[in-house]
């Protein structure tokens, strides 16, 4: 993958290059009606490229992407399954590319889209009413806090903190503190998962929710989920479960059922959309039926087959987002969605979970491994007794043409690796991973030094991070060196 | 199944591998009480690919909105968006990578936001700007909790003609956070912001003067005098644009003594989409840096000396700071600021100026042509980039209009009661001369 | 090598040097070399007034965020502005030139409660 970094795209830019083609009608008589003092002089510096050098400088840039399209993403917690290409062309119909403040009777089809991604994403969660404005997940649990928050205030008992488990991911946290709680953090038992004894420790009138990721960071089920609700809801406390994981729980188990009250989901996660180099996520929210009047607006009903927006819900939250949400991304979810179907959803679990446990099975003797619980789609090593360190073993994978797994996250593991391989790799990528590890670990072993210093062949190497946080140069600038 | 490659065969080798006759046993530790087979009973069959084209088509054809000729503007606009833009950012390589963690294999997504980040900079004239935030909506929000850090003061003061969702989307952000706020109200005569009331209004609590320009009435802010005004009591001063097209026409925001300018960048190469994805942008004075949210790309030297970009400043974010963080913002919307830096890249500095000179032209043009009709008067006739406010005489126009495959505007009654019969309608380079004429014309006869 | 007989230490690896009713205060080798490569360094204000126990900085390395908490109660009097520009100053030099704030102490007692050199050598081999 050695290739170099193509200039900067305003060091290619020569004055008078043209990169469109809009023919615009002149306007020789018309006054500009606006102060001139208030008019921009000039885009000094700004790109002038033809169309031919912007299609090779992007292109250029592409070649130095890894994505899924080329290989394996063995990222824990993010599920980067592959991404179908069928999705993407529904999601480019121009005829869905309509304005959101359109008439109603004029996007039926949009609306239609919107409802049935709801019923749909009910149905597998259990949970009996959706929104999909949130843009992302962390955006979703900001969201579903808030419904909590308002929920309480309304029935008079406003508390003050949220319980998260030191496993949790760190938007929980962030989440709870933007909906204005206080967190507390409460300790994973030596199975790695929540137990009774310790949330009732660590629970009083003022404990608003527990937010709880199931299965957890480590990939472990939180088996102690159901009884954990019930001692919540007699406390008056609520239930957030943090859907990220739903990976391992398609068509096997609905958290609507363990008692949660209220969930987020990642649609570029368990639901396949593209993760566009950090995003458009989608973060839905599902709640339960006693909330629902809680959620934020706009809301969509289907009135036997005729959809209508309404811009106010009794209680709600207010409004989290612009417009509807990310709706081409959940363009693309519903197309997964219907693609699976009833009889592909539980498969998605199946071999999620099987090519974890395969994994585990495998590397269970050369790496540390923490938590002895069961794994169902994510596994977590530690670099415990090895003479290099978890970030060092990353750097090496890149030089065998894979991205590595997760790292140094959740916090609980040292040196953690957080692994999961999703249903869509194939056995024999799972055996060349496999071995490729083997390969690192004994090289390790015999020069510890060539892996300190990985990767070799990449287009850049271990780049200083230091300084880019000591001396940020978060732009370009004309006549400044690079 | 096409997306699952394991195969039968395969599958029971790894069976026998871990010791397992079926995948059952990997979920034991799942109460049975929580197995009911019948939970997923009323799931619809899976479609094959080819029924699954047929089904969005199915939904496609019950949206009739592309018949109509539409003058919808407020927040989401209809620009040309040159092919290119949906090619480069189509590719597998840009749709289908993780955010860039791992920055030696993710130099690509990395350098394209870095130059994104200095287009963003050039457009508003500010020395910093981050790889995008989810909307204009929740980027005014963020905006007031970046003052609110970095000041420490408790009180926001916003303008009126904050569009109206923007306002509710801020009114939820602050609402939990102990964060007062007040609206600035609006001169009837001018559709700016009441100086007057303003100043009566600000005081040494304030945190920023949070003001939209140009505002949701299409009008074009004194912006140098709310920012002089704001900065008099110490208090930061806040600019929203929704349209981004403005920025190429007007005077950068950092000229007019703006701090932080943030909004709504959909109008740079992203289609309507039904309301999203879109881009939310963010862009301020270099003091600002270390507080604000969402992700920075930064450039850096390898261990060869190799330019390279990395994320920086990561100690700002949630997955490291917690509940500390500047934001809780994780996934953002690179892949749009990645099309937002194609489309500027490709319009490029003379297209951007031709593009946004006509926006205002034809609006202007429109303006002119309304003169001519009875029943229906602009309230604002001056000082608009494409968005302008009408008044009309007949209460059924729009439905009208609809009739005749018009979309007049949207409906301002919709957001303030006391404003019937009253439309903003949005003017770009998508509509030619001959599509005001025909406005006119139909207008002409229904009024 | 500075010595550091007169030094006192927190249990969160801060150290104190005291001179009149003034203290000058910063964070320990130890948790320099835990922190790594410091990039920022928030600085409290002159003027500002804490208790034993607030947390009054941050130190920012690339990886981490570190919380320094006032081991004494009183006014700060000046601030390190080199840190500003140079952060490094903590890791290269962490007793001296990496010094973080100066506090006028409300309360000379609660030097008491801080550990001497050998007591913090001590505690560290606890960890």
């Amino acid at each position: 993958m050695k290739r170099e970094l193509p200039e900067l795209i305003f060091n290619k830019s020569k004055d008078g290059k043209i990169g469109y083609s809009l023919n615009l009608e002149e306007f020789d008589d018309i006054e500009i009606l606006i102060d001139k003092d208030k008019l921009r002089d000039d885009l000094k510096d700004f790109p002038q490229l033809s169309e031919v050098e912007i299609v090779r400088h992007y292109t250029a840039l592409g070649d130095l992407n890894y994505s899924v399209d080329r290989g394996f993403y063995p990222l824990g917690s993010c599920t980067m399954k592959y991404n179908p290409k069928v999705n993407e062309k529904v999601a480019s119909f121009e005829v869905f590319s309509t304005h959101p403040y359109s008439p109603f009777d004029l996007v039926q089809g949009n609306l239609e889209i919107l409802k049935l991604t709801e019923e749909l994403l009910s149905k597998i969660t259990g949970l009996p009413a959706f929104t999909l404005t949130p843009a992302a997940g962390a955006h979703g649990e900001f969201t579903g806090m808030l419904v909590v928050r308002k929920y309480l205030e309304d029935r008079g008992d406003a508390r003050k903190i949220v319980l998260i488990p030191d496993s949790a991911h760190g938007t929980n946290p962030a989440s709870a503190h933007f909906a204005g709680y206080d967190v507390k953090e409460i300790p994973s038992n030596e199975d790695g998962i929540i137990d009774v004894k310790t949330l009732k420790e660590n629970l009083n009138k003022d404990v608003a929710a527990l937010m709880v990721t199931n299965p957890n960071t480590l990939g472990i089920f939180e088996k102690n989920i159901v009884e954990i609700a019930k001692v919540l809801h007699k406390n008056g406390s609520l239930l957030y479960m943090d859907g990220a994981n739903l990976n391992a729980l398609m068509g096997i188990a609905r958290p609507g059922d363990f008692g949660v009250d209220v969930l987020h989901l990642n649609l570029h996660k368990t639901f396949s959309t593209p993760h566009g180099g950090g995003g458009p996520g989608s973060g839905p929210i599902g709640v339960a039926d006693y909330l629902k009047n809680y959620l934020p607006v706009p809301r969509i009903e289907r009135k036997r087959d005729k959809f209508e927006v309404s811009f106010y819900n009794e209680k709600s939250i207010g409004r989290v987002k612009n417009f509807y949400g990310n709706f081409l991304v959940i363009i693309k979810a519903l197309a997964y969605i219907l693609t699976l179907g009833k009889e592909n959803l539980k498969r998605v679990s199946y071999d999620a979970v099987l090519n974890a446990n395969y994994i585990r099975k495998k590397l269970e003797g050369l790496l540390n491994l923490e938590y002895k619980s069961k794994t169902l789609h994510e596994v977590v090593f530690s670099d415990k007794g090895l003479n290099v360190k978890t970030l060092d073993i990353a750097k090496r994978l890149l030089d065998y043409g894979f991205h590595p797994f997760t790292i140094y996250f959740p916090l609980i593991v040292h040196g953690a690796m957080m692994i999961e391989p999703t249903e869509t790799e194939s056995k024999e990528t799972l055996d060349r991973f496999i071995d490729v590890m083997k390969i690192i670990l004994e090289e390790a072993e015999k020069d510890e030094e060539s892996v300190k210093n990985s990767p070799y062949s990449t287009p850049v190497r271990r780049l200083d991070e230091v300084l880019a946080a000591r001396k940020p140069v978060v732009k370009w600038e004309k006549g400044v060196e690079s | 199944m096409r997306y699952f490659p394991l195969t039968e065969y395969e599958r029971k080798e790894i069976f026998d591998f871990l010791g397992i006759n079926s995948e059952e046993e990997l979920f034991e530790d799942i109460d049975k009480a929580l197995r009911n087979e019948d939970n997923f009973e009323d799931f619809p069959h899976a479609l094959d690919e080819r029924e699954l084209i047929e089904k969005f088509k199915s939904l496609a054809s019950k949206n009739t909105f592309n018949q109509y000729l539409s003058f919808l503007g407020s927040g989401a606009y209809n620009h040309f968006i040159p092919e290119v833009v949906s090619y480069l950012s189509s590719k597998g390589e840009f749709l289908t990578p993780y955010t860039p963690y791992q920055p030696e294999v993710s130099q690509g997504s990395l350098q394209a936001m870095f130059e994104y980040q200095t287009m963003i900079s050039m457009l508003t004239g500010m020395d910093v700007s981050n790889s995008s935030l989810y909307d204009g909506g929740t980027a005014a929000a963020e905006g007031v909790l970046l003052v609110m850090r970095k000041s420490r003061k408790g009180k926001v003061l916003i303008s009126e003609l904050l569009h109206p969702e923007y306002k509710e989307i801020v009114e939820t952000y602050v609402q939990n956070l102990g964060i007062e706020y007040d609206y600035v109200k609006y001169d009837k005569n001018t559709a700016k912001l009441d100086i007057n009331d303003l100043k009566q209004k600000i005081d040494d609590k304030t945190a920023c003067v949070l003001f939209q320009s140009p505002n949701f009435f299409g009008i074009v802010e004194d912006s140098k005098k709310i920012s002089d005004i704001s900065h008099e009591s110490k208090s930061y001063s806040v600019q929203v644009v929704a349209e981004a097209y403005s920025l190429p026409f007007l005077k950068p925001p950092a000229e007019n003594g703006v701090d932080i300018v943030v909004g709504e960048a959909q109008s740079f190469g992203l289609p309507l989409s039904h309301g999203g994805p879109y881009l939310g942008f963010i862009g301020a004075k270099e003091e600002f840096l270390r507080q604000m949210p969402g992700r920075i790309v930064g450039e850096t030297k390898d261990v060869d000396g190799k330019r390279g970009y990395v994320l920086t400043l990561s100690t700002r974010e949630q997955h490291i700071k917690r509940e500390k963080a500047t934001s809780n913002i994780c996934s953002n919307q690179a892949w749009c600021a990645l099309r937002a830096g194609i489309f500027l890249a490709t319009m490029g500095k003379k297209g951007l100026q031709e593009v946004s000179s006509y926006n205002h032209k034809i609006t202007s043009y429109f303006v002119r042509k309304v003169k001519e009709l009875k029943g229906m008067e602009v309230l604002y006739d001056r000082d608009f980039f494409n968005e302008v406010v009408v008044k009309i005489s007949d209460d059924k126009l729009f439905d009208k209009l609809k009739d005749k495959g018009i979309l007049f505007g949207v409906d301002l009654s919709w957001f303030y009661n006391d404003m019937k019969n009253t439309f903003v309608l949005n003017f770009t380079e998508i509509h030619k001369k001959s599509d005001i004429d025909r406005l006119i014309e139909v207008l002409g006869e229904e009024l | 090598m500075v010595d550091l007989k007169d030094y006192r230490f927190s249990e969160d690896h801060e150290w104190v040097k005291l001179d009149g009713d003034i203290a000058t205060i910063g964070i320990t080798d130890y948790a320099q070399k835990e922190l790594g490569d410091v990039v920022f360094v928030e600085l409290p204000s002159v003027g500002d007034s804490f208790a034993k126990g607030d947390n009054c900085a941050n130190i920012e390395s690339v990886k981490a965020v570190s919380d320094v908490y006032s081991p004494l109660s009183g006014e700060i009097v000046e601030v390190n502005e080199e840190l500003d520009s140079a952060p490094e100053l903590i890791n290269q030099d962490p007793y001296e030139k990496g010094w973080i704030f100066k506090i006028k102490l409300d309360d000379k007692s609660e030097l008491d409660s801080l550990k001497t050199y050998e007591e913090y050598e001590e505690y560290l081999k606890g960890l």
